[in-house]
């Protein structure tokens, strides 16, 4: 007690209270290791940071000297229908076609399968099926996308030839590159829409069966309306992947810029094109080494709008239920 | 007097029998999609080994037995012997390039094989069936193969075998292998976790331990989200541009006395590429190592605090040991994601042709996707064959990583202590 009582200059005693970090002598030093160290770890965060102004920085310096070229205007580009570099027209949507027609193709096959699949996981599943089905979607979403690009181009091209005839389909189509990125996509959409049918609650299910439905209709006219958000959320998601999947498309798709909407013949996607430039040789500056950029920021734009839309349609499906 | 009831029993089983066969319709329906996933892998998997095996009809510009010599096999001479045929086949010229390549002198005896059939022998493959058609049409295929190709020796060949897993690329289907492929993606992807693992667990102990709720903390983790989301393909945009363009006296070696390999493509290096999947496989690893972060319970840092320990001893001394294998978990998942990417390795530029096996970083670089995207790009079947060898291959491994994530999943838990 003697640290804690002290006697003032009148001789009373008075009570100084516990004993403070200053009396123990423990005073707030600066510890620089620790700031060291902390520093390390914001730099490491902060590198997200740096690879986003990268990304932005390099694409859009490098389309501003694509568009800054005589050969080229920004009408043009987002206008024409021609993409042929070798004569000088550089109108995008050739490639955007492309791209939006596989990746629709890939969603009509999806997005049914893909909420079929999540509906039964969620609602229907035993516990010892979903134990069996889930690793067979997971090997799904883990095999490398160039290996779907050999299956398109292997399997599912000679299938459709004979499905549908071989003056119908050619060897390179979008109807092929579509389906097998449609599986693809299919493990993304249905995992994602499966964890929103479980976050709804058990009460819904319950007053769904007590005032009579069948669980078909529990499931889709409950459930599935419940988890809605969650479930937009898988989709563009889905949409976004697609839009980005470029091994398949460069394998089984076609190699040639082509203006079609006919899914049974070649045509050339965005991310296609860059991978087929890229390959070849290439010489810094050059008109093409520049254009890549300029689809790339095409992409960019599209997939980042995507995503940020589904990550707002995740918030607010989680303040649903919280 | 009562009103005439209205029949509460059918308002309540209105149409009931109906209601509950599309009910078990639509089971059916949904399970139906599920088995719709299996059948695909299913012949995913068939199709790969369907091309993987089967017999193929093989024609040698000389046959090998005619070159062996008092009745020993061409595979079992010496090494002089086997120079001494060398020499004797292949014209002067050739002979004198070999040599300005590498002595001959100086090559191993398995080389000097490898060059006896490679320019003496040279079987070619003229054509190749599937495993099924092999299995179910045997007959019939030789039947014709009898007439079509009196000089061709049919075989059955299982195209993913040692002698693929050991030789470096070559244009002759029957000799090209994969070492250097696999060797190209076993350097990168060792860079790419040296890069990802230690920022990613940095950046993930920052927002999950140090980062107070500020706009800019809420920024970056926001940013982290949308990276995850990027097309691969644009990261390796910024791999060329970056790495490959505008750091090439770095990422080329010449910044360090290196003498940069003639052949090479400047900074189209290993180091290149390298870095580029690192930044790809970033943000999964930062979010992963998030997830396990925070299942650490929040009484262990209670009690560490407790004991007067600062902020750094006890995310060293207790949050990371508890959260190690999460962490590691989550980073095997997103190395097996690096170790398929192709499109980002080809804007980066690998090369489409390349016989040495890479020596360092600064080595230009095939990896295994790309062999197989360039085997697969290739109109013959013999590369088709070749490409579905590769991917088996290829499967293996990340299978082998996969069981590995597994492995120390189920051995330690989420609570489980590795260090």
């Amino acid at each position: 007690m003697q640290t804690a009582l002290q006697s003032d200059p009148a001789g009373s005693v008075i009570f100084a209270g516990p004993p403070t970090a200053r009396s123990l002598g423990l005073k707030r030093r600066r510890r620089w290791g620790e700031s060291l160290i902390q520093g390390f770890l914001f730099f490491s965060g902060a590198l997200s940071i740096l690879t986003t102004l990268g990304i932005v920085v390099v694409l859009v310096r490098e389309s501003l000297s694509f568009f800054g070229s005589p050969e080229v205007s920004l009408g043009e580009f987002l206008t024409g229908t021609t993409w042929q570099p070798h004569i000088g027209e550089f109108g995008i949507w050739p490639l955007a076609a492309s791209t939006l027609i596989t990746t629709g193709i890939a969603m009509l096959v999806a997005v049914p399968l893909g909420l079929s699949v999540a509906i039964y996981l969620s609602e229907y599943a035993t516990e010892r099926a979903r134990s069996l089905l889930k690793p067979v979607l997971e090997v799904l979403a883990g095999v490398p996308t160039v290996v779907y690009g050999y299956f398109a181009l292997t399997f599912m091209t000679p299938l459709l030839r004979s499905i549908f005839g071989r003056d119908v389909v050619e060897i390179y189509n979008m109807a092929s590159g579509g389906i097998v990125m449609g599986v693809l996509i299919l493990p993304l959409i249905s995992s994602i829409s499966e964890d929103a049918l479980s976050a709804v609650p058990r009460s819904l299910r319950e007053a769904s069966y007590a005032v009579g439905a069948t669980r078909l209709e529990t499931a889709v006219r409950v459930v599935v309306p419940a988890a809605i958000s969650g479930i937009s959320a898988a989709l563009i998601l889905g949409l976004s992947r697609g839009i980005g999947e470029t091994m398949i498309v460069a394998l089984a798709v076609g190699a040639g810029p082509a203006f079609t909407f006919n899914p049974f013949k070649g045509a050339e996607t965005m991310t296609g094109h860059i991978v087929r430039i890229s390959g070849g040789d290439l010489s810094y500056g050059s008109i093409d080494y520049d254009s890549i950029f300029a689809i790339g920021v095409t992409l960019f734009l599209l997939t980042l709008t995507l995503n940020i839309i589904s990550q707002a349609v995740v918030r607010r499906f989680r303040k649903a239920y919280e | 007097m009562t009103p005439p009831a209205p029949a509460p029993s059918s308002a309540y089983d209105y149409r009931m029998p109906q209601r509950h066969r599309l009910s078990s319709l639509g089971r059916w329906a949904f399970l139906a999609s599920t088995i719709v996933g299996i059948v695909v892998l299913s012949a995913l998997l068939f199709n790969i080994i369907d091309q993987a095996f089967g017999l193929v009809a093989i024609e040698a510009r000389i046959d090998p037995a005619s070159l062996a010599v008092e009745g020993v096999r061409l595979e079992d001479l010496s090494q002089d012997q086997l120079t001494a045929i060398l020499q004797a086949h292949v014209s002067k010229g050739l002979l004198r390039r070999l040599e300005n390549d590498q002595p001959l002198a100086e090559r191993s005896r398995v080389e000097i094989y490898q060059l006896v059939l490679d320019r003496v022998v040279e079987p070619t493959i003229v054509e190749t069936w599937s495993l099924t058609d092999s299995l179910l049409h045997r007959r019939e295929i030789e039947a014709r193969a009898a007439v079509d190709r009196p000089a061709a020796a049919l075989s059955f060949r299982a195209w993913v075998n040692p002698a693929f897993v050991g030789a470096s690329q070559s244009s002759n289907p029957l000799l090209a292998g994969i070492r250097g492929a696999i060797l190209g993606s076993l350097w990168i992807i060792g860079l790419t976790i040296l890069l990802a693992l230690p920022i990613g667990i940095g950046a993930a102990v920052y927002l999950e331990e140090y980062a107070a709720d500020t706009w800019l903390n809420r920024i970056i983790q926001t940013n982290i989200n949308n990276l995850a989301g990027v097309p691969s393909i644009i990261y390796g945009i910024l791999g060329l541009a970056i790495f490959v363009r505008a750091l090439e006296p770095l990422t080329s070696g010449s910044v360090l006395g290196q003498v940069p390999d003639p052949t090479s493509a400047n900074g189209r290096t290993i180091l290149a590429a390298g870095l580029t999947l690192g930044l790809l496989v970033l943000p999964l690893v930062i979010i992963n190592a998030q997830e396990a972060i925070r299942a650490v319970p929040a009484s262990l840092r209670q009690a560490a605090y407790g004991l007067g320990s600062t902020k750094w001893q006890m995310v060293w001394h207790h949050v990371l040991p508890n959260a190690i294998a999460g962490i590691l978990t989550g980073t095997i998942l997103a190395v097996s994601r690096a170790m398929g990417e192709t499109a980002p390795l080809v804007v980066v530029g690998a090369s489409t042709f390349i016989t040495s096996d890479p020596t360092g970083i600064f080595s230009k670089f095939t990896a295994l996707p790309i062999q197989i995207y360039q085997w697969t790009a290739r109109p013959q079947d013999e590369f088709r064959n070749l490409a579905a060898a590769a991917i088996l291959v290829l499967l293996v491994l990340l299978l082998s990583l996969n069981a590995a994530a597994i492995l120390l999943r189920n051995r330690y838990g989420r609570q489980g202590r590795l260090l």
